[in-house]
């Protein structure tokens, strides 16, 4: 097979000079903010957007993830083609849809598919916090809920990447409805003895945290994601006091029980396809 | 003077009854039932067995308490995680014994506390969610003051959704939609409107089946409604299977939202 990069080599010794210069002139440096470590852009991908130096976990877009986690070439992607509508005619509302879907190169907040993880067959949903932070409106509720019926349909396991600043208050009470919509969806798939893996990456928070998110069979964290109900601004705002430090990351809520797994990215494909392989049905069933 | 912000001071209004009143009013020999068997009990949630006319029925509450001291032991309404498992435990007795269940809402949300959290209010929130949606008994809510996001919601996976026509349902409060969208708390007028909130919003969205009328402070006709509208809900659906009863639920939460398609993919 030919390397893809075979068509990327320089013509000749000026052009190349002239590509060295403009890369390095526009390559981003980005501060890890645990440790301060200065990380290259081509760094930071190279290693899945994970600190070489702390391990810190920055976040990761959702076709990013989906290249981490499916089998090569194994995702398709499903109901692609749906687009939020200003139900309420919610002032600014259709600007934030516009300049997210700019920002972000998706459609919505949630990417949805079938793939293969370690050769076993799943329905994927992957949330873009690059939309909107990922918050739930009509079309990720639609998205999501799809996707577990067409898994209990087919009899498939469903993953799902979460991160999600909440229920998108733009769209009122349709929001909220929402959580109730994918609780339902993801009711009835469980009712059909399928299993379902959630990842819950930085930030869960709100009406995700408070649906899908909590609901797997098994509910893996990335390692440092906040995950919470209300958010830390809220809580102190409630109590009036500081909060401890780190008091809702991942590894806090393992400690109190509502977290099965820490699953950091360099080995979070293989603790799913091991996950996925240990639920795998008998053929003779 | 905005309608919609109207009716949020109506719906938090002093003097407005509570959760406990409608128990008293619509029910007969109501035993309250505490704890979650797991924690604690949550005074924001009263919940017990009592009688709609002559049957047995579930009934689960949120309550914020009239004067200071029973608003503090009330928590002013806000449940936390053992609230909601107080109310999922007697939901799944509600099914063992074949009873409806009937939940009051009133709540500003759940609580957003740091022994919440680390409880887990979210799991807590999501597992009624699911839990709800298939139970295998009639359940009506009927929001009696505020609803206020998942904490409601948490509540109101039901059959039916009524709203007392003061009463407000809202993914989030006013206040804080002003203050995260705007950055201005004192917008709250504007995100009272925006938010489309009020039971006749609520209405027209398709999110209720039904606006219990309000006159004035007093609450009798309104209360002998709702025994009787309950009554003919529950009545109604004596003759489905759980099955059936089941499929309605989950069709009736999954028509909610509205998508556009767009044809050419790029």
């Amino acid at each position: 097979m030919i390397p893809k990069t075979l068509f990327k080599k320089a013509n000749n010794e000026l052009e190349h000079i002239g590509r060295t210069v403009y890369e390095d002139f526009v390559e981003a440096t980005q501060t890890c903010p645990q440790c301060g470590f200065e990380l290259t852009a081509t760094e930071l991908k190279d290693n899945h957007e994970v600190c070489t130096k702390c391990g810190h976990h920055f976040r990761m877009n959702a076709r990013q993830r989906i290249e981490l986690i499916a089998d090569k070439d194994s995702f398709t992607e499903l109901f692609a083609d749906m687009e939020s509508v200003n139900i309420l005619s919610f002032p600014g509302y259709d600007e934030k849809l516009r300049s997210s879907r700019a920002k972000s190169g998706e459609r919505e907040g949630v990417v949805v598919g079938e793939a293969s993880v370690g050769g076993r067959r799943c329905v994927m949903f992957v949330m873009e916090s690059q939309f909107m932070m990922g918050s739930m409106g009509s079309v990720v509720g639609e998205k999501v809920a799809l996707a577990f019926e067409r898994a209990t349909r087919e009899g498939l396991p469903v993953l799902g990447f979460t991160v999600s600043g909440g229920a998108r208050m733009q769209e009122g009470i349709v929001s909220l409805m929402q959580m109730a919509k994918t609780s339902g969806a993801v009711k009835l798939h469980s009712d059909a003895g399928l299993l379902y893996i959630a990842v819950l990456t930085d930030p869960t928070t709100g009406g995700v945290s408070a649906s899908f998110a909590m609901e797997g069979d098994i509910i893996l964290a990335e390692p440092g994601a906040l995950i919470c109900f209300a958010g830390p601004r809220v809580i102190e705002q409630t109590i009036r006091k500081k909060l401890p430090k780190d008091f809702q990351t991942a590894e806090v809520l393992l400690e109190h029980g509502f977290v099965d797994a820490i699953a950091p990215r360099n080995i979070q494909k293989e603790m799913l396809a091991n996950l996925l392989a240990l639920h795998e049905k008998e053929e003779s069933e | 003077m905005s309608a919609a912000y109207e009716r949020v001071q109506a719906a938090r209004a002093k003097g407005r009854p509570t959760s406990v009143d409608y128990i008293n009013n619509i029910f007969t020999n109501f035993q309250e039932l505490h704890g979650d068997r797991r924690f604690g009990d949550d005074g924001a949630i009263v919940a017990g067995i009592g009688r709609l006319s002559d049957m047995p029925v579930t009934i689960i509450a949120q309550e914020k308490g009239q004067t200071t001291k029973e608003k503090i032991a009330r928590n002013f309404g806000s449940p936390n995680p053992e609230g909601y498992r107080k109310a999922l435990r007697l939901m799944k007795q509600a099914e063992k014994f074949r009873r409806p269940v009937i939940c009051f809402v009133d709540t500003s949300g759940a609580y957003p506390g740091l022994g919440a959290e680390e409880r887990g209010q979210a799991e807590a929130i999501a597992e009624n969610l699911m839990e709800m949606m298939t139970l295998r008994t009639p359940i009506i809510s009927v929001l009696v003051g505020e609803g206020g996001s998942g904490g409601a919601l948490a509540l109101a996976v039901s059959d039916e959704v009524w709203m007392m026509e003061n009463s407000i349902y809202s993914v989030i409060s006013p206040e804080g939609c002003a203050s995260i969208l705007w950055r201005d708390a004192k917008k709250v007028k504007e995100a009272s409107e925006c938010l489309r909130l009020t039971a006749e919003d609520l209405y027209s969205l398709g999110v209720i089946e039904r606006i219990i009328p309000e006159s004035g402070r007093d609450f009798t006709a309104a209360y002998m409604n709702l025994r009787t509208w309950l009554k003919k809900a529950l009545d109604d659906r004596a003759g489905l299977s759980p099955e059936e009863l089941i499929e309605k639920r989950y069709q009736r939460f999954r028509k909610f939202g509205s998508v556009s398609i767009q044809n050419e993919v790029d």
